[in-house]
């Protein structure tokens, strides 16, 4: 599949699946996936008794297994899923198993290519890391909150390195958790860390912490900063220094930090979410500038306009202007766009997608159990019975539509001029 | 009248708590927290308080100890919080462990008293500050601290690990698809209608919840989704610990999930005091007014189905029941009148408690003391005599529970005080009820 020039930008439309009824002989078939390119359209399905696999337009996996779940498409394109043969789990990319099976795999993820997968992994009631079937050397006890590089090359999880009794409150106290990446365990021991992070080199790795029950800081490669919070949210590494910041909390009110000092003084109610622009100049925040006022913030100005509820802030890849989702408790959701509401509510919006060079911005929504695409606020001449999230050609003038209408599943490239 | 002192228990949580403090950190951490977190309420409470003793009889302690004074509610708040601020924190270390015991023991944070106040004065907020005091001093009972601890390391309350949480929800639908062949509990499904959430004890002990509920979406035809990922538990012993930081987290957690699944509601199992996290005090810490996303809890969603027409039963229980009013969702939510249209669907005949509905005594398990563990069941035991009593009255054998915590503090009155009664959920039911496909 690979880069997104190579794929089929001529406009129009085309039927890549005439009928997604259940193909002949399959008892059932789960909800569709579509790969990135629109060229292809998964499900989950039941071909006998106990035994499953993955219909891919018309035609079906050699391989059945006894359970298959979290199928996800890859960059690169393939289909990953997590399939269960002879009660071991093992994972499974377009069909072919990776690596050997074993007691449990989950969390997914991918490099930015795609051509690396990572998933945790348990074996014999330890925990670790695996990629491309490849487990790391040490298990813990635990793993939790899986971090991948950008380029495959290392991973992370948070790991319990430390045994615990039972309801035992002194080794909690002392520490029983850290970081460990591929597999190799920080000397240091934390009373809780949480949503390690990587750098875009890979090289580095902050995390979330609380060094004594009551102190909340970030971590960075095993050095806790020497200032501590009332509460922390998760860092970001800063493009341009290589600094790290997070939102922290100070007599009540939440602020932003940089390397353990105060970059945005502590004046918000809320503030998470942090995004750098890939130029490292601008830092984006969702805050709260009263109580459930919430909105966007760029280097420490909030927009005017603020809603009840607020998610999915989306920094355009020139960093200067940003996207999030608006809605009055989960209901009457609106993409606002650089401060400024698209018109219309809907029942339900996805993330807002922009294209590379900043200038068109286009999103999925729902209302009334009908789903559409919007670009720049403006609506795709009809409405589909689902559809996936847009994405927009290099430069920016199609937008690539991938939908179920009348129990087909067809791919769309619509102009951008055209809505 | 008794003292708190004549009745100290040995806990290790709030001996070694006690044993680290001075009088010195006590009022430096009081003063920080009355000056930086609370403020007007508290003061306005202790101003106003007429000492009328007219909330005694609205605390299930302090009628079930034949009305000794010490459990009264206007006692418990002059004992501990108005001692503090009257002191400004000047109190010896032996005080925190009597108040912490008192705060995390000797109140259920309940808010029956609040209605029998001519002022309206809400002992159940006073002790949960006590309480955060206390969390702040590291003086907190051992087995609820470490629950919390769990919470904050795993984002479930039974230190359920990641796997273990999917595992229990594979496992569950294998075994109800012996008895419903086509039943599936979608995991990550975006864009589902329903989210439904759960506490840890429902993969850990009590899975045939997690298999009710499914059976009963699974027969409903709702179109819903479980996570696969933390945040899938809506319990919070943080909350009642006092460790708001982690209450946050917890919260932030659960709906940021949900949020990422993009559904429409959650849908929570029959709990009580998650539902007081998710609408009153999580949310709260976290900057929103309302819930970011709607949560129904399971009595509001049972009834929707049924007024929908889409739960068929095949015929009405047929013992007499008895309904239990869990606070949080009662007093805290209004769920009365519903909880009573459902059990009367599903029942032929119900005896009801009095007082009840938003009178109801508390179970005493809740506001966290059952997950204070062994050392203070007694507490709960001698403390709700009042609710044995009432139990008794109604002469019946099943109790209709739609509260988890509620569940293990009756079951054990029921044990302690010989009543020969069980506890039902109301999914318990519905499930025996309903039409099931002949396989
Ligand atoms: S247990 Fe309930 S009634 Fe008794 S003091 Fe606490 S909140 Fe009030
Ligand atoms: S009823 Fe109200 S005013 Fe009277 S003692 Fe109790 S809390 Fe104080
Ligand atoms: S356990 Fe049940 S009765 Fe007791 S406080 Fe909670 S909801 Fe109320």
């Amino acid at each position: 599949m690979g880069k997104i020039s190579s794929w089929d930008w001529e406009p129009g439309q085309k039927t890549v699946v005439k009928s997604l009824s259940p193909l002949e002989g399959h008892e059932w078939q789960e909800e569709p996936y579509v790969s990135p390119d629109g060229e292809t359209i998964v499900a989950i399905v039941k071909v006998g008794d106990g035994e499953f696999s993955v219909r891919t337009n018309d035609s079906v996996w050699d391989a059945t297994f006894e359970k298959i779940w979290y199928p996800k498409f890859s960059p690169d394109g393939r289909l990953a899923a997590i399939c269960q043969q002879d009660m071991e789990w093992v994972l499974v990319a377009d069909g072919e198993t990776m690596g050997e099976t074993t007691d449990y795999i989950w969390d997914t993820m991918f490099s930015e290519d795609g051509s690396s997968i990572a998933t945790m992994y348990k074996s014999m009631e330890r925990y670790g890391m695996s990629v491309n079937g490849e487990p790391w050397e040490n298990l813990y006890e635990n793993a939790t909150m899986p971090a991948f590089t950008k380029d495959g090359a290392h991973t992370a999880a948070v790991v319990q390195a430390e045994s615990m009794a039972a309801a035992d409150l002194d080794g909690f106290k002392r520490g029983a958790y850290t970081v460990a990446v591929d597999g190799e365990a920080w000397k240091g021991r934390y009373v809780n860390i949480w949503n390690p992070v990587f750098n875009d080199a890979g090289d580095s790795l902050a995390a979330t912490c609380r060094t004594t029950v009551y102190a909340h800081t970030i971590v960075v490669d095993d050095k806790p900063w020497d200032e501590t919070y009332t509460q922390v949210w998760e860092p970001v590494f800063c493009p341009k220094d290589g600094g790290v910041v997070a939102p922290v909390r100070v007599a009540g009110k939440w602020g932003v930090a940089k390397d353990g000092k105060i970059l945005w003084e502590p004046r918000y109610v809320q503030c998470f979410y942090l995004q750098y622009s890939p130029s490292g100049e601008d830092l984006w925040a969702v805050v709260a500038t009263s109580y459930g006022q919430f909105t966007a913030c760029v280097n420490n100005a909030a927009w005017n306009e603020t809603w009840p509820t607020v998610s999915d802030l989306v920094v355009s890849p020139d960093g200067q202007r940003a996207a999030i989702l608006a809605s009055n408790c989960n209901e009457d959701f609106r993409i606002v766009v650089d401060g400024t509401p698209w018109s219309g509510t809907y029942d339900m919006a996805w993330p807002a997608v922009f294209s590379a060079d900043s200038k068109n911005v286009a999103a999925k929504v729902e209302k009334n159990g009908r789903f559409r695409i919007l670009v720049n606020g403006k609506s795709f001449e009809r409405d589909f019975d689902a559809v996936w999230p847009p994405i927009f050609n290099e430069d920016g003038t199609k937008v690539l539509i991938r939908a179920i209408e009348n129990n087909s599943y067809v791919r769309i490239v619509a102009e951008v001029c055209n809505f | 009248m008794s003292h708190i002192a004549d009745r100290i228990i040995s806990d290790v949580g709030l001996e070694s708590g006690v044993a680290a403090l001075t009088t010195e950190k006590i009022e430096k951490v009081v003063t920080r927290m009355l000056k930086g977190e609370t403020g007007a309420k508290l003061r306005a409470y202790k101003e106003t308080c007429m000492r009328c003793g007219l909330c005694s009889q609205g605390c299930h302690y302090y009628m079930s100890h034949d009305a000794d004074p010490s459990y009264s509610p206007v006692n418990k708040a002059t004992e501990t919080m108005y001692e503090l601020m009257d002191k400004k924190g000047k109190v010896s270390p032996q005080r925190i462990y009597e108040m912490a015991q008192m705060a995390y023991t000797e109140c259920n944070l309940c808010k029956r008293c609040a209605h029998y106040c001519p002022i309206g004065i809400d002992t159940g907020y006073i002790m949960s500050q006590v309480r955060r005091i206390c969390y702040l001093l590291d003086v907190v009972p051992q087995y609820i601290r470490d629950t919390a601890h769990s919470h904050a390391s795993t984002m479930n309350q039974m230190w359920v690990k990641d796997d273990e949480w999917i595992d229990s929800l594979q496992w569950q639908e294998d075994e109800a698809r012996d008895e419903f062949p086509d039943l599936r509990i979608p995991l990550d499904k975006e864009g589902a209608d329903i989210y439904y959430s759960v506490i840890a004890p429902e993969p850990k002990f009590r899975t045939q919840l997690i298999y009710q509920a499914a059976a009963i979406m699974n027969a409903a035809g709702v179109d819903w989704t479980m996570p696969s990922h933390p945040g899938w538990d809506n319990s919070d012993m943080c909350m009642f610990v006092g460790d708001y930081e982690n209450m946050g987290r917890l919260k932030r957690a659960h709906y940021e999930s949900a949020q990422k699944l993009r559904v429409k509601r959650i849908v929570m199992g029959e709990c009580g005091h998650a539902f007081r996290s998710v609408y009153d005090m999580g949310n709260r810490w976290l900057g929103h007014k309302a819930m970011p996303v709607p949560v129904i809890h399971a009595i509001d969603f049972y009834w929707e189905l049924i007024n929908e027409g889409k739960i068929k039963i095949t015929h009405q229980y047929e013992n007499p029941v008895t309904i239990q009013d869990p606070c949080n969702i009662i007093r805290g939510r209004g769920l009365m009148d519903k909880l009573r249209d459902v059990v009367h669907f599903l029942c032929k005949e119900v005896v009801e408690m009095t007082p009840n509905r938003e009178h109801n005594y508390c179970c005493c398990a809740g506001g966290g003391v059952i997950n204070c563990g062994p050392p203070f069941k007694n507490t709960r035991m001698t403390g709700n005599r009042v609710k044995a009593e009432q139990l008794k009255a109604t002469g019946v054998h099943d109790v209709v529970i739609p509260c988890h915590n509620c569940h293990g503090g009756i079951e054990d009155i029921i044990g302690y005080y010989d009543l020969k009664m069980h506890g039902k959920f109301i999914s318990d039911i519905i499930y025996e009820l309903m039409e099931k496909p002949e396989v």
